[in-house]
């Protein structure tokens, strides 16, 4: 009975996320049917600006090992879709306790790289791990609900929560249930997956070999190698001399017209990152509602998406992006409109303007948009400093110190609307009912009380301007032609490479 | 000398390595709580006072230890020796590349001064020495490789120096990059130094005892000429390390210049460190050879150095 409740679960949450997609009408760029015969033995080489840092996914290991290993060399109890459906895969049965505290999952049949098999005590360690001490995972926080983790036998495993925890099959979808033998990992790798680490070179390449005793289905190809280039131009150059297939995620829209002239496929999804106008809420005058929605109403989001993307990319009015369950269509809830801008500033007493300094990241395009900024607001009467600082800097002063007014941010998480129910959290956003909604969503019994507790608490954020929603990005990827089975979707950087072929 | 200069370095990186940056940013993400971070900074031991750091790092580097990266834990003393597999050819094949062009190119632009093609010579390696060498290596990309598909616009083997044909290749074109730049700098000082010769009242004096231009050239033009041209190649080939390391970025090379700049992107100190500090030795140990093999081929530059006492006697 309890499993059947679980199938609900799953197939409901499916249906409102797969929902979600079609509404944001998922431009999927390209569909290629498969020119040729694909060669079941070829290497494809996938070009990646993102090396990760280390091989670990719990020594921060960066977007970039999610990229390389989550669902290629590593599996979870569970798979997130490129859909952002979740599905179960080591988790072959889960029972859930009527108080949904207890899960009880019975494993696979599979094994390891090295040999060993999988069983309860590689998953005991697994999970104990990602929430452990040492961990900086990224996830971890949301899995911190793990009260205690039981070995029931070699292949059932009983996790306690300390509390209902609706997230949590989709939390582990994120991680990996690593051989409890296998040691320190920053620079190798014993999983379950479709592939085996095979050669690791850093500032170079991830080589991934074929795991020719998986327990699933074999991948399409015969192994992938992600080749890294520190310089875009070096990687574009890769890319039009073959010498790699494909490229994960195109950061600058001016070479896409080279490329589509030359043949190549120009791959368009959903991703989950959204750049962010973030004001510290704590501070006058950013502590007034007023204020903040005079802001947003004085940017022509429209037309920064197009002088950033080209056109591409979605416009969102709050934190959750269209593959989100509780995504609501608030686009125009804080509408482009100067004179409602003006009209806003004076009522709050700030009818000639105020100068505040935006904290802006030297990475990727923030000073652009920071720039702007700068001439909107200007034509409102809001004088804008452009500080220029890099990243590290962004951790200490903005981050850890909340020392700041306002600051540009790409936020690239997945469902982290809840850092708006952390009054700690930089932007210092308080609201005791988007707190208190949130935090009852992730006890809530089913998906639907779920939504629709998120779907408040985004509405709330929204209106308050908690901060200025600009953009979603744009999931772009390049692929040579006759390159198929490429995912779509950048949701939280996972990308699956199984069915990946080459002509 | 050499001791008391690399140590300065050693001091004066650390500190500043320190001063600008905190690794644990660069492994932690949005989200991370203030726990989460001090445990991370504990663990890479950069929360310990910097005095501290400073002597177990002494400590370490005394046992010929480069440490351990902060980020990926591999030992920084053979992550250099395998960049070094890429490094030291593109080095020495570059400057050997240089030389071969320099030396002729610089000798015959003196030769021929007052013609139009020396001039002509002496004025295209201006323009080859102004030009920043990675400019040169998107010029020569674009059109080797994605012109003429000659080339492969950068990478290189996987299965390292294994088939060296194919490794030779992926160097070729980011060793004609640096050698245009720096032979060009280096036909420079050649042809000044010919052309100092050139004009020597000894040169005169040998053709007037009647010897042949070529072997007057030879037995006192070259030696005399080539004493300064020593200390220049030895700072023309830390250049063309130099050069290296600039251009593996262009070329995506995997480098000491790659771990460099990734190592500085990811503050990751121990890497810094080990790759500056081998490339001050370098340096040092260059400029050192200079100077004995100057004394060797030159007498008076011997006697100058054990000779202050005996100038002095003599004064």
């Amino acid at each position: 009975m309890t499993s059947r409740r679980f199938n609900r679960l799953l197939a409901a949450s499916a249906a409102v996320s797969a929902g979600a997609l079609l509404l944001a009408g998922c431009a999927s760029g390209a569909a290629p049917a498969a020119s040729g015969d694909a060669d079941a033995s070829a290497e494809i080489v996938v070009g990646s600006q993102n090396e990760p840092t280390n091989l670990d996914q719990i020594f921060g290991g960066s977007s970039g090992v999610t990229e390389v290993f989550t669902g290629n060399v590593y599996e979870g109890l569970f798979r997130i879709t490129d859909d952002a459906e979740v599905e179960p895969l080591l988790a072959a049965e889960t029972e859930v306790s009527d108080d949904g505290l207890v899960y009880t999952f019975t494993l696979a049949d599979a094994s390891f790289h090295s040999g060993d098999p999988l069983t309860a005590e590689d998953v005991k360690y697994s999970l104990e791990r990602f929430v452990g001490d040492e961990s900086i995972a990224a996830r971890k926080n949301q899995l911190k609900v793990i009260q205690s983790v039981d070995v029931v036998d070699d292949k059932t495993v009983a996790v306690t929560l300390a509390q209902p925890s609706i997230s949590f099959t989709y939390n582990l979808g994120y991680v990996w249930i690593v051989n409890d033998e296998a040691g320190e990992l920053t620079t190798t790798a014993d999983g379950t997956g479709p592939y085996a680490l095979a050669d690791y070179r850093k500032g170079d390449s991830i080589t991934l070999e074929v795991n020719e005793d998986y327990w699933g289905d074999a991948p399409a190809n015969g192994g992938v190698v992600y080749q890294y280039y520190a310089d875009p131009t070096a990687l574009n150059n890769a890319l039009l001399t073959g010498a790699v297939d494909l490229v994960t995620s195109q950061s600058n829209p001016d070479s896409l017209a080279e490329f589509e002239a030359a043949g190549f496929q120009i791959i368009e999804g959903t991703s989950t990152t959204k750049e962010l106008l973030a004001f510290n809420d704590r501070l006058a005058p950013f502590d007034d509602v007023a204020v903040r929605k005079a802001l947003y109403s004085a940017i022509d989001r429209e037309k920064l998406l197009d002088a950033i993307w080209d056109g591409r990319g979605e416009l969102i009015g709050s934190m959750v992006p269209p593959s989100e369950p509780w995504y609501l269509d608030l686009a125009d809830n804080n509408p482009y409109d100067p004179a409602l801008a003006e009209q806003l500033l004076a009522e709050a007493g700030y009818a000639d303007g105020f100068t505040f300094t935006i904290d802006t990241p030297d990475s990727g395009v923030h000073s652009t948009v920071a720039e702007f900024l700068k001439s909107e607001l200007a034509k409102v009467g809001v004088t804008v400093d452009i500080n220029i600082i890099t990243d590290d800097e962004w951790y200490q002063k903005v981050y850890t110190d909340k020392n700041f007014q306002a600051t540009l941010q790409g936020h690239v998480n997945d469902r982290d609307i809840n850092f708006y129910g952390n009054p700690d959290f930089y932007w210092g956003y308080d609201n005791a009912d988007v707190q208190s909604w949130l935090a009852a969503s992730e006890a809530a019994s089913t998906v639907e009380e779920q939504t629709e507790l998120i779907a408040k608490a985004n509405q709330q954020i929204s209106d308050d301007a908690a901060s200025v929603w600009l953009y979603l990005n744009p999931q772009l990827r390049i692929a040579a032609e006759g390159v198929t089975g490429v995912p779509e979707n950048g949701l939280n950087s996972l990308f699956y490479v199984y069915d990946i072929t080459k002509a | 000398m050499l001791l008391l200069a690399f140590a300065l370095a050693v001091t004066i990186l650390f500190v500043v390595l320190r001063v600008l940056g905190n690794p644990v940013f660069a492994l932690i993400s949005v989200g991370a709580t203030d726990a989460e971070i001090a445990a991370a900074a504990a663990r890479l031991g950069v929360d310990r006072p910097i005095h501290e750091q400073f002597f177990a790092y002494i400590g370490q580097l005394l046992s010929f230890d480069l440490g351990q990266s902060f980020t990926n834990h591999l030992n920084v003393g053979d992550e250099i020796v395998r960049r070094l597999n890429v490094t030291l050819p593109l080095t020495l094949l570059s400057f050997t590349l240089s030389v071969l062009i320099a030396v002729p190119v610089g000798f015959f632009a003196a030769w021929k001064s007052r013609t139009w093609y020396g001039t002509t010579f002496s004025a295209v390696s201006q323009l080859g020495g102004a030009i920043p060498v990675f400019w040169v290596g998107i010029l020569l990309v674009a059109v080797l490789s994605l012109g003429w598909r000659l080339f492969p616009a950068g990478g290189f083997p996987r299965t390292d120096w294994e088939d060296p044909g194919a490794a030779l290749y992926s160097l070729a074109l980011p060793v004609i990059t640096i050698a245009i730049v720096a032979g060009s700098d280096l036909a420079r000082y050649v042809r000044s130094a010919t052309l100092d010769i050139l004009g020597q009242q000894y040169l005169r004096a040998a053709r007037a005892a009647g010897q042949s231009f070529a072997t007057a050239l030879w037995r006192h033009g070259v030696r005399n000429g080539v004493v300064p041209l020593i200390s220049i190649l030895a700072i023309q080939l830390s250049t063309t390390f130099v050069g290296a390391v600039i251009i593996e970025r262009v070329f995506a090379l995997p480098g000491l210049g790659d771990m460099l700049l990734v190592g500085i992107k990811e503050q990751d100190f121990p890497s810094v460190q080990g790759v500056l500090l081998f490339s001050t030795a370098l340096v040092l140990v260059l400029g050192f050879i200079a100077d004995v093999l100057q004394r060797i081929i030159d007498p008076r530059l011997r006697d100058s150095l054990s000779g202050n006492r005996r100038t002095k006697a003599l004064a």
